[in-house]
Formats: structure tokens, C-alpha cells, sequence
């Protein structure tokens, strides 16, 4: 599926143009920063989990640059994003570099590129799910849902392995079960919603998604 | 008429039975020795976190920070939004911050909002309106103020001083670093307590969201994090932030047995320490909501 | 020596003196020992009371020289200043208000300073005061207060060589500071390279865009200037003369020659563009639309409008580009054979404002500048930030490689050229190519310095051999800009890759010849905004050069010092050493091969005065003398004293700084030590040694400063000078049956604090491990 470049082999799209620069400004999140990354590689180094990042911040931005669509917004490197702000707060150029990486990540996908099991990316669905249901975390559903992300069988080994985390929030009153049958949130739960919605639609149209 | 009064944003998990609410039990017992008032904004809603990026996008998350806001304007008129959680602060400020650099987002956001009858007023002020609960402490109180009310001094123990990332990092408290914020250990000092000043995972990532979606991980974080506290010879961590607190602690019996260690180390807010001090009893501090229990602690609280 | 000599010492007891040190017996040895005719001690010498005190005696009692033992001769300079001239003042110094010679005893950093005060030290630390009194009294004896030369020039004109940005810039600051200016230019016309520029970098805030070329404006203003005088089609066929007077052969094109006398020089001959068609591997040559830094000037000059919104055509079909890759280091930071070894430092700024020109003028026109290692310094990255806001591309990487091909008519429906552009990417660690209609290779520039004197020390008239002994590899030019009539040949030494020779820390304008400041490309690679400033800079030097000159006084480092080389000629055996190593060719031969010393060129560092193995040169205040007296008046105790003597002689630049600011830290060293400043460790003669031996030192430490390539040394090559000596010294050691180690050498920073007190002490160890000096006490 990954395309590499190849010397010998002109790839239709010329690479070290600036064709997906260009998409990255107009449709990722504070995209228009990339074009002023300088290399140093601070963000790399300062990663928490930068050893686990196939490409790392500074890389991705030369990839962009380098118009290697595919490889960027199919990697699972965003999706290690902790968002702890290390990256930000470090950068020289002042690039907000962890909001890059979630916008990169957000547009893949919306795109349906995003790589499909990646746990990260997975986690993310079900908890703006469960939060745009009701308007608040319901704790318990997330993390039930979350056990049994990956089917039944691996559902019930996760949920033994964690039983004495669980248990422990139950002891403490920190997870409720009830929790799983009781919706809770907000009130205006369909208000909400269908801000969402129009939000959702405003976007779409705006990045030509729609 | 209260000392300071707030219009409070408690967030997901400070809620009845949420992973938070010994936290939200502790601030409550805090305030009242404080005089603090809280407001909470009449059904809020979640700031959709960092993790909501991946499915939220951009509007969708700038429209649920400004509904909470534009709610606080209407019900809490000229309050300060005080947030307890982490990222419940810096999900609100930075919209704040998004939607005053961005006309054409604000526009959009103000249409949405219109549908629920709802205008959010972003101004220069804005930003600097939306505020943690240790801000608050700091900035509207001191340490001198804070101080003052300290019945039980918390003599003997140390305490590793854990500020994580986001109550740290965009933003953070004026006049800290990033790198080496100072505030938790004279917060631990102003209650009586030994700081582990040299505890190097001050701000280390405790892998935030990931400790569910990638838990091998983010498991290998707060090893060092515990770890660096014991070599300290902390008694105790304490934290700012809701999922610092619950990714330090509950993890600690799987990074047991992964690491071959004996971790048994408590994590509390800062919240509860200085109830503690103020004289609440281990109940009122929520020390009972504590997974691996601080005992000594407790023994403070239950001492009369 | 005059007949009169009435030499009077004053002891100081401020600054803890008093109490560490037993002044009456100061007293006493200066008068019985030092042999001085007044002696006083004064509770705070420094004080208005103690300055009056000394004039007092000068004035009334017919006082000569002084000797001062108080601080560091670098401390309290002006009030303990007793010349014609009160320090700073402007005016002239001769015979008739002939001030007094000062000798100072270092008492406080030498002495009480850099020793414990503790009772157990109390005996060594009075023996090193009483040496450094006994010292100070031997050198006074043997000092004059030095008068001007009387055969200095007093021209104020400056010959500006080179009409580019840097000579008219150097021409017209020191028109605008009131100095009549000869301005000698190669070709027909003023502007150098910079006129054929689009636009140049910017000066000012918010350094963000290309700036408009004022060049034509700069010309102008030569133009209507009234003193200064241009010489178009002209070069300097003769040099000779000194600060003050020198007298320059200017000849045109047509033949024709006029002399003129001027007081001081700035060159500022530029660069030669680098060859690119060493760089075949680029494609350069082989397609037109590969071109240079230079060329992309041109192409941007004529593009249709001031701001070329017409667009950059590509020259091989005209068509306009649309994607342009800017390769940095072209056939530079290269050790293959033909490139540049060196970094030009000002292409990544000039490739970074051509990039502008395209995407100011149409945004959607691919620029990408290929680089290993951006250099934007200081204000520069706002510049490189705006080029990135502007769209510009940045990729790290090495380009290997570009193959051009010729595009099918009937594929794109032209006859351009393809280029591919194939480089390694080195953030993505991958190869790759990419197709561009224009290529900019970021060449350097090559400096126009003459001719290089030290590739073969040239003898008189030997142009010719000298071409033909030439070694392919040394790309060393033929062409002399100067001209000069020197003993050392025809053009400024060179540091390195043709750059001429300055102290790049302490005097950048300077050149190894006073009086002939280089600026501009021909001192390092540099561009617009640099090379004004650079041109500035040597005018201000030119400026006080002629007025220095006039006045008699020496250039830096030892700036407003009076004093001079002479030389007896009648013990003189014409050997040359001191004609052939001074580092400023100040000193010429006459027919008979005797010195002839053009004062004014001097600098006064005494490498002349170390190399004469005749001593038969010497100043009025620095002589074999004045520091040989030094070295016999030391106390010497005897072999069973258990009390050594170490001789140290520090460079009074570097190392004697470096140990009066040790002594200020309280880092003390060993008490043994007796230290003399020296101008320059090139002007210690080896008699010193010698005496020393002789006199029962038991090991000799001289400090000079840093040596070789990356010298630090005040004078350039004393430094060197003195080691290559002082190496020659261990046969003769040998001969006498003498361990190595009792001279030794060292190189010294002046932030060698606390370094150089431990070097004391473990020389001084060494020398307690191989034992005293066994001629002690013959």
C-alpha cells in the first residue's frame, strides 16, 4: 500500500513539489505552520513516546514537504500523540506541533486513510461517541466498550486483566455500573447534538470533505 | 457574602461515582476553609478533551468549549471560569484562544450557538478568564493566604510534587517553567510537608489517553514516574491533574508484575493535602476514594 | 641613556601592602641595592597626596625616573603617569617636554595578592618583594622615556583600492569624515559586482525582504564629492613609503602614471566569482539553465520590471519557471579537488533572497533550496523565517548530482532543457530527484589578495620564478594589487585560502603591514551589509592611522607607544633575521643589506630586537638591557637555600593579564617565581636565557600566546617565533649538561586564570624532582 520513492521509478506525483504542502495548509488543523519547521528535530527529542513514532514530528513535516501524501496520512505515528505539550512548548519556530499532529491525524481520518486498528485511533472513536451521546463521559460505558474493542474473547481476557483496577474504582466509588445502564449527561442532550452536526457539516464543507 | 466567588466548571470526572470525585470531595472541603464560592455553570457539557480530536475536529470541539462559556456568561455574569481538571481548563482556554485569532471561526461557532439561543462574548479578556483551581490558589490567594489556615502541618512527610503536562504545558502558572515549575513543592512546603525537590519526573507524560489505547507504553512512563518518587524517598506523589492522578495510581499493581517491582506508592491531589492541613477529616479529603491508601495521611487527619 | 640619571623610588603601603610587607626594608633595598637617590614610602601612593608627592621631586628635584612599588603595571595607568603628554591627550611629545621613564614594581598582584597571608609565608613573600624592587630599580636605570621619531609623516590623504560597495563605502566615510580620498579602481567604472545585482539583503528591521540596490545612489555620491578623487581603469604599480608617507604609482590602462603621497591604504580588491565549470557534476555548462548566484542576479535584473513582474524566464527556451532549486554549497565546504575548503557564510541569505524574487513575484512557483546546514546568523532568521511565510521550501540534503536532458518538442512542445535534480534527503534519509526548470548553484566567493608572500619567500624581481615554481595545487594569484616595495614582497600576507592575514579577534582590520587596512571579500568571504560594515570599520582605522602616523605613534596593539627600533650599525653582520622575521615587513635592506627600519610601520612587539643575535637593536624603553638588568638584579640564594628561582617571562598582552587577574581572584602560586613582562614572547633574545642560567635561575617559564593557523598572538607570528627559537635552545641546554625541562614554553590565553598558577606550580614541582640548577653560585 506505502509508496516509497524510488530513483528509478518517476512516481506519477512529483515529489519535493509543493502540491500537499498546499492540501495540508488548507485543510489540516494550524496546517499553514509546517512551511516553517527548521529541522532541528527538538520535537522529535522531546517526544515522551518518540522512540515508538515510525516518523516523528520533524520527519512527517519533511514528508509533507517531500509531497509523500500516502506515507503521512496513513501512519500510525499521529496516533502515538500523548498530547502532553512537550513538543509545543520546546519548539524554537513556536510551531504548535502537537495540534499538527492531532490536525494530521483528524484529516486522515476523516479521509478514511487512518490506519483502521490502530488502538489510539479506535479509543478516540468510542470516547467522542460516548461523549457526544450524552454531552459528558460516562466512565463505565467507555471503558466496557473499550475492553471489548477488540471482540468478545479478547473483551473478557482484557476485562480479568484489568479486574483489580475496576475493582478498586468500584471500592473507592470512582466507576459505577449503573453508570453503564443510566445514560446521565447533559440535559439539552439533543441540543447538543445537533450543534454537532452543523458543526460537523460547517467543516466538512469548508475542507471540501463533504 | 463569600471571600471568592467562581463560576465553577467541574468537568467529567469530578462527577458522583467518576474516577475523579475523591478530587471533587477534597476541593469542596478546601473551598469552604478558603471561603471560595463555586458556581457550578448550569449544565455544562464535556470540553471534549484532548483525545476528542481525532473524531472531533476542529469546530465541533471549539462549539462544546464555547457552549460552556457562552453558558458561565450567561448564568455567572463577570465570574472567572475556574476548572479543577487538567484538561478541562486548557480545552477551554485554548478555543478561547482559537476563536479570538480566527474570525472565520468564531463566526461559525456564534451561528451554531445562535440555533440554542446561546452568544459566546470572546474578548481580550476571555483567555485570562478561564483559570485552574491552583491558579486561583496562587495568584488570588498566595502561599502566605494559604498558608494561614493550616491547623494540622503535615510534619514528616516528603512528597514527590507531580505537575504532569497540562496543567503545566501550554499554559501553565505565571512565572513557572516549564521545565522545572515550582509551585506544587511550596505548596507542599506551605502545608508542612517535606518537598522532593530534586524529583527529576516532575513533568513527565504519564501518557495521558494512551494509557488505555497503548498501556505498554504508557505503563513504561509512569514506572519512572513512581519510580523516581521512591528514589526520592517520597512517602507520596502529589497532583494537579485528574488523569495524572488516576494513571499514576491504578497501574501501579500491572507495572508490578511487568517489572518485577513493589510499587505501592499513593497519589493524591493537592486538593487533599491541603484539606488535610486545614483540619477535614480523612473522609471530608477524600482519602477514602485513595486506591493504595495513604496512611500516614490518614493518621494526620484522624489525629486530633 | 642621557648624562643626568636620578632615579627616585616610592614604596606603597595601601591596598593590605603596609601590612603584608616590610616597607622600611623596600626602603631600604632600593637605596642600597637599586642605588636610587630618593626614596619615600606613602600610606596611598595612588592618592593625590602621593602623585604630588612624585611630581614634587620631579619637578624640584631634578628627578629623571621613577620607580613605582605599588600594583601591576597595569593597574592605575593614569595616575601613575608621568610622560609630556597627561595620557589621552592629544598633542606633541618632543624633546622639550620630555616626560620621566616609570618602572614598576608588582608588589600587590605579584606579591602580597598571589601569596598566602599567613606568617609561615611571611619570609617568601618580603623575598619576592625585595626581588621586584631590586628589578624595577635595574630596569629604571637603563629606560628612556621615549620621544617621537622625528622622521614620521604627517599625510592625511587615504587611497582607497577598489570601486565595489566596500571601496566606495570605505571612500565615502572617510570623505564624510573630512579625508581627502583617492579611490583607484580596475575597470571603467565604479560599482563592482553589487551594480549588477537585482536587489541586495536587507540592513534593517523586519529583515524580511529583498532590499532595493542603492548601489547607483553610492556611485553618485562619489561623484559629487569633493575630496575624492577616482581613478578609473588604474591599478597600484608601486607601494612604498609608510603610515604618514607613502608614496603610490597609480597607472591607467593608457600607460600613463602619477605618484601620489598618501598616509594609509585600504584595500578592498573583493572577490573573483568561483569557477563553476569545475562543478560539471551540477550540469553547470552543460545547460544554460543551470546557473550561479551571479547569473540569477542578471536574469532578475532583466526581467521585465523594476520588481521582475514580468517573471524569470528560463534561458535555454525562455520559458518562464515555474520550479527553481537552489543548491547551497556549490564546489564549497568541499575537500575534492578544485572546490572551496571554506565556508562563503553570505549564499545561504543570498539564495534564500533570489528564492523572494520568484515567489514574490508569482507565489504558486515551486522554490526549494537544497541544503546541509542553513547559516543564518543573527537577524538573517528573520529572513529565513520570511522565506518560509513566503512559501519558500527547505529541504536538508546533499545534491549529487544534475543530469540534464533535452524535453521532446512534441511532450511539452518546447526545446528546454529537462533538469533532474538528484540528491540524498538527509531528514528522510532517502534519495530522490526532482525536476526543475532552473538551477542556482550557491558558489563562493575566491578572494582577490595578490600575491601569496609566504607560499616561497620571494627574493627581489623574481616574479617570474616565482609563477613557474608555483605547485598546481596552490591557487595562488600573480597579479599584485599593491604592488608594495617591501623587503617581504609585493602584497599583504595571507592567512589562509587567500584570505589576507588579521587578528581576527582583537584588530579584524588590520593587516600584517600598518598603515594598509584590507575590508570586504578579500578579508573573509562576506556579503553587501557586511562588507559596509567591514569598509567602515577600516576606514575608522585608516583615520587613526594617519593621524597615529603623525603624531609618531604606534598602531594597536601597543597604540600611542612613542618608542622605536634602532639599531647600532656598527655591530650589525647584516644576517637579515631581523628583516626577515618581522611580522609587519616593517624593516627594509639597504644595498648593503643593513636594516632599514621604517618606524612608522612599526608595531613595536621587538621580534626584530629577540632575533638580532648581536642585540645591537633595542627601544628607548625596551631593551636587552632593561630586562637583562631585571634578570641580574634577583637575590640569589645559595644552593643550600632550599629556595629556587624560576624566571618567568610573560607576554604582557595575554599571560602577565592572565596572572595579575589570578592574583585579583586570590589564586595564589609558588613563591619562587620572579616575573617579568615581556612586548612579546618573539622579543625575548635568547641572552636572556643565558643570563639567567648564568645568574642561577633554576628553570625559566616563557608564556606567549596561542601559536599556529588559529594564532593568538598580538603581533602574529612572535608567538611562533619565540618557540621555533626556544626549540633551537635545547642543544645548547645539553652541551651544559642541562635537563630540557629548565626552559619550557607555553601558550597562554588571557582567560587562563586559573590555569596559569597551576602551571607554576607543577613547573615548579618539576623543577624541586630534577634539582637546582647546578651553575648556581659560579
Amino acid at each position: 500500500m506505502n509508496q516509497t520513492t524510488s530513483v528509478s521509478d518517476p512516481s506519477p506525483v512529483e515529489k519535493y513539489r509543493n502540491n500537499f504542502l498546499k492540501e495540508v495548509e488548507a485543510n489540516v488543523e494550524e496546517g499553514d505552520w509546517v512551511k516553517m519547521c527548521m529541522q532541528c528535530g527538538v520535537c522529535s527529542g522531546s517526544c515522551p513516546l518518540g522512540s515508538a513514532w515510525a516518523h516523528p514530528p520533524q520527519e512527517l513535516f519533511m514528508m509533507i514537504r517531500a509531497g509523500q501524501r500516502e506515507e503521512v496520512l496513513r501512519s500510525e505515528s499521529m496516533w502515538m500523540c500523548t498530547s502532553c505539550y512537550s513538543c509545543v512548548v520546546r519548539c524554537p519556530r513556536e510551531l504548535p506541533i502537537m495540534h499538527i499532529m492531532h490536525g494530521l491525524a483528524n484529516y486522515a481520518n476523516r479521509l478514511g486513510l487512518a490506519p483502521k486498528m490502530n488502538p489510539t485511533k479506535r479509543f478516540a472513536k468510542l470516547f467522542w461517541d460516548n461523549i457526544a451521546a450524552t454531552g459528558r463521559v460516562n466512565e463505565s460505558r467507555l471503558s466496557i466498550k473499550l475492553y471489548f474493542m477488540n471482540g468478545l474473547v479478547s473483551g473478557i481476557k482484557t476485562a480479568f486483566a484489568m479486574r483489580k483496577v475496576g475493582l478498586g474504582m468500584l471500592k473507592t466509588h470512582r466507576l459505577n455500573l449503573i453508570g453503564f445502564f443510566r445514560a446521565g449527561g447533559i440535559k439539552e442532550k439533543n441540543q447538543l447534538q445537533q450543534m454537532l452536526n452543523k458543526a460537523y457539516e460547517i467543516e466538512d464543507k469548508r475542507k471540501g470533505l463533504s | 457574602m463569600a471571600r471568592k466567588e467562581y463560576s465553577f466548571y467541574p468537568g467529567c470526572s469530578s462527577e458522583r461515582n467518576a474516577s475523579a470525585s475523591n478530587y471533587m470531595v477534597s476541593v469542596q472541603s478546601m473551598c469552604k476553609t478558603l471561603d471560595i464560592k463555586l458556581n457550578e455553570i448550569p449544565d455544562w457539557n464535556c470540553c471534549g478533551a484532548s483525545i476528542g480530536y481525532a473524531d472531533g475536529g476542529e469546530l465541533p470541539r471549539h462549539v462544546m468549549n464555547a457552549r460552556n462559556i457562552a453558558l458561565s456568561q450567561k448564568h455567572n455574569p463577570g465570574q472567572d471560569i475556574v476548572a479543577t481538571c487538567a484538561a478541562c481548563w486548557l480545552g477551554t482556554k485554548e478555543s478561547v484562544e482559537r476563536l479570538s485569532k480566527s474570525e472565520q471561526l468564531l463566526a461559525d461557532t456564534q451561528n451554531i450557538l445562535a440555533d440554542a439561543g446561546l452568544k459566546v462574548d470572546i474578548n481580550k479578556n476571555t483567555a485570562s478568564g478561564v483559570r485552574h483551581m491552583v491558579e486561583v490558589l496562587i495568584e488570588d490567594f498566595g502561599y502566605d493566604e494559604l498558608a494561614a489556615p493550616v491547623k494540622k502541618p503535615l510534619e514528616g512527610l516528603k512528597i514527590a510534587g507531580y505537575v504532569g503536562c497540562q496543567t503545566n504545558r501550554p499554559f501553565g502558572i505565571d512565572g513557572e517553567s516549564f521545565e522545572n515549575p515550582k509551585y506544587l513543592d511550596k505548596m507542599v512546603e506551605v502545608m508542612g510537608a517535606e518537598p522532593a525537590d530534586k524529583y527529576e519526573q516532575k513533568v513527565t507524560c504519564c501518557g495521558g489517553a494512551l494509557a488505555f489505547s497503548e498501556p505498554e507504553k504508557s505503563q513504561a512512563q509512569i514506572k519512572e514516574i513512581v519510580e523516581s518518587a521512591y528514589d526520592h524517598n517520597a512517602d507520596m506523589i502529589v497532583t494537579p491533574c485528574p488523569v495524572c492522578q488516576m494513571n499514576v495510581e491504578v497501574y501501579q499493581e500491572q507495572i508490578n508484575k511487568t517489572y518485577n517491582k513493589n510499587f505501592n506508592m499513593p497519589v493524591v491531589y493537592y486538593s487533599q493535602l491541603m484539606a488535610v492541613a486545614y483540619g477535614s477529616s480523612a473522609k471530608e479529603a477524600g482519602l477514602d476514594g485513595q486506591i493504595i491508601r495513604s496512611k500516614k495521611l490518614e493518621e494526620i487527619a484522624e489525629a486530633k | 641613556m642621557t648624562n643626568e640619571v636620578k632615579v627616585a623610588a616610592y614604596m606603597c603601603k595601601g591596598c593590605g601592602l603596609g601590612e603584608r610587607l616590610d616597607t622600611k626594608l623596600l626602603v631600604d633595598i632600593a637605596q642600597s641595592e637599586g642605588g636610587v637617590s630618593i626614596c619615600k614610602s606613602h600610606d596611598y601612593l595612588c592618592s593625590s597626596d602621593g602623585i604630588a608627592t612624585i611630581r614634587d621631586d620631579i619637578d624640584n628635584q631634578g628627578v629623571t625616573h621613577v620607580v613605582i612599588g605599588a600594583c601591576s603595571r597595569r593597574s592605575k595607568t593614569e595616575a601613575f603617569n608621568f610622560s609630556a603628554t597627561d595620557a589621552g591627550r592629544v598633542g606633541a611629545a618632543d624633546e622639550a617636554t620630555k616626560g620621566v621613564a616609570v618602572a614598576r614594581a608588582n608588589l600587590r598582584e605579584g606579591v602580597i595578592w598571589s601569596q598566602p597571608d599567613s606568617d609561615d609565608a611571611r619570609e617568601l613573600t618580603q623575598d619576592m618583594a625585595n626581588d621586584y624592587v631590586r628589578m624595577a630599580c635595574a630596569e629604571a636605570k637603563f629606560m628612556q622615556q621615549p620621544v617621537a621619531d622625528p622622521e614620521r609623516g604627517a599625510n592625511k590623504r587615504i587611497l582607497v583600492v577598489g570601486g565595489g560597495i566596500s571601496g566606495i563605502t570605505a571612500a565615502l566615510e572617510s570623505a564624510k569624515a573630512g579625508y581627502e580620498v583617492l579611490l583607484v579602481e580596475k575597470t571603467a567604472h565604479l560599482g563592482g559586482w553589487t551594480k549588477t545585482f537585482h536587489r541586495r539583503l536587507p540592513a534593517k528591521e523586519p529583515y524580511a525582504h529583498p532590499h532595493d540596490n542603492d548601489i547607483d545612489e553610492l556611485v553618485n555620491q562619489i561623484e559629487v564629492a569633493a575630496n575624492i578623487t577616482v581613478f578609473l581603469n588604474a591599478t597600484l604599480t608601486k607601494t612604498s613609503g609608510a603610515p604618514g608617507q607613502f608614496s603610490v604609482d597609480i597607472t591607467t590602462e593608457s600607460g600613463a602614471t602619477v605618484t601620489e603621497n598618501v598616509g594609509a591604504l585600504v584595500q578592498a580588491s573583493g572577490f573573483t566569482r568561483y569557477d563553476a565549470s569545475q562543478l560539471p557534476e551540477f550540469g553547470y555548462g552543460k545547460s544554460p539553465d543551470v546557473v550561479d548566484q551571479i547569473e540569477l542576479e542578471a536574469l532578475a535584473k532583466s526581467a521585465n520590471g523594476p520588481n521582475g513582474e514580468g517573471g524569470i524566464a528560463r534561458p535555454s527556451d525562455g520559458k518562464m519557471v515555474e520550479s527553481v532549486v537552489f543548491v547551497q554549497c556549490a564546489g564549497q565546504r568541499s575537500d575534492k579537488p578544485g572546490h572551496l575548503p571554506y565556508c562563503s557564510g553570505y549564499c545561504c541569505n543570498v539564495s534564500i533572497k533570489q528564492a523572494m524574487y520568484f515567489k514574490d513575484q508569482n507565489p504558486d512557483i515551486d522554490t526549494n533550496v537544497i541544503y546541509t546546514d542553513l547559516r543564518t546568523p543573527g537577524n538573517s532568521e528573520d529572513f529565513y523565517r520570511s522565506a518560509q511565510l513566503k512559501g519558500v521550501v527547505f529541504t536538508n540534503g546533499t545534491v549529487n548530482k544534475i543530469e540534464v536532458n533535452k524535453i521532446e518538442v512534441n511532450k511539452v512542445g518546447t526545446e528546454g532543457d529537462q533538469l533532474s535534480v538528484n540528491f540524498h534527503d538527509h531528514i528522510l534519509d532517502q534519495d530522490a530527484i526532482t525536476h526543475a526548470d532552473l538551477v542556482v548553484l550557491a558558489t563562493g566567493q575566491v578572494p582577490n589578495s595578490g600575491v601569496d608572500i609566504e607560499s616561497k619567500i620571494p627574493d627581489a624581481n623574481d616574479r617570474a620564478d616565482n609563477t613557474a615554481g608555483q605547485s598546481a595545487q596552490v591557487k595562488v594569484s600573480v597579479e599584485s594589487i599593491l604592488n608594495l616595495d617591501y623587503r617581504q614582497g609585493r602584497d599583504l600576507p595571507h592567512l589562509k585560502h587567500g584570505f589576507s592575514d588579521s587578528h581576527f579577534i582583537c584588530f579584524p582590520y588590520e593587516t600584517r603591514r600598518t598603515g594598509i587596512y584590507t575590508c570586504g571579500p578579500v578579508r573573509r568571504p562576506m556579503d553587501i551589509v557586511q562588507s559596509i560594515e567591514d569598509a567602515t570599520g577600516a576606514a575608522m582605522k585608516a583615520i587613526q592611522a594617519v593621524e597615529g602616523a603623525a603624531m609618531g605613534r604606534a598602531a594597536h596593539p601597543r597604540s600611542g607607544d612613542l618608542s622605536y627600533p634602532s639599531f647600532r650599525k656598527e655591530g650589525c653582520t647584516q644576517c637579515k633575521r631581523c628583516t626577515v622575521e618581522c611580522p609587519f615587513g616593517a624593516i627594509d635592506e639597504d644595498e648593503n643589506h643593513y636594516p632599514v627600519f621604517n618606524e612608522s610601520r612599526c608595531r613595536r612587539c621587538g621580534t626584530c630586537m629577540g632575533a638580532c643575535p648581536v642585540r645591537v637593536i633595542s627601544f628607548e624603553n625596551y631593551s636587552v638591557d632593561t630586562v637583562g638588568q631585571q634578570i641580574k638584579a634577583v637575590d640569589m640564594p645559595d644552593e643550600f637555600d632550599e629556595k629556587p628561582r624560576i624566571l618567568i617571562l610573560a607576554c604582557e598582552n595575554d599571560a602577565y593579564p592572565a596572572l595579575d587577574m589570578a592574583a585579583h581572584n586570590r589564586i595564589e602560586y609558588n613563591a619562587f617565581v620572579r616575573i617579568i613582562p615581556v612586548r612579546c614572547l618573539g622579543s625575548v633574545n635568547l641572552i636572556w636565557v643565558t643570563d639567567a642560567i648564568n645568574a642561577g635561575f633554576d628553570g625559566i617559564m616563557m608564556m606567549g600566546c596561542k601559536k599556529g593557523e588559529d594564532y593568538q598572538c598580538h603581533f602574529v607570528s612572535g608567538s611562533e617565533l619565540a618557540h621555533e627559537r626556544m626549540s633551537k635552545i635545547n642543544d645548547t641546554l645539553s652541551q651544559l649538561q642541562l635537563e630540557p625541562e629548565r626552559v619550557q614554553t607555553y601558550e597562554v590565553e588571557i582567560t587562563d586564570i586559573e590555569r596559569v598558577p597551576k602551571l607554576i606550580n607543577d613547573y615548579a614541582a618539576k623543577i624541586d624532582e630534577i634539582g637546582m640548577n647546578p651553575f648556581k653560585g659560579f
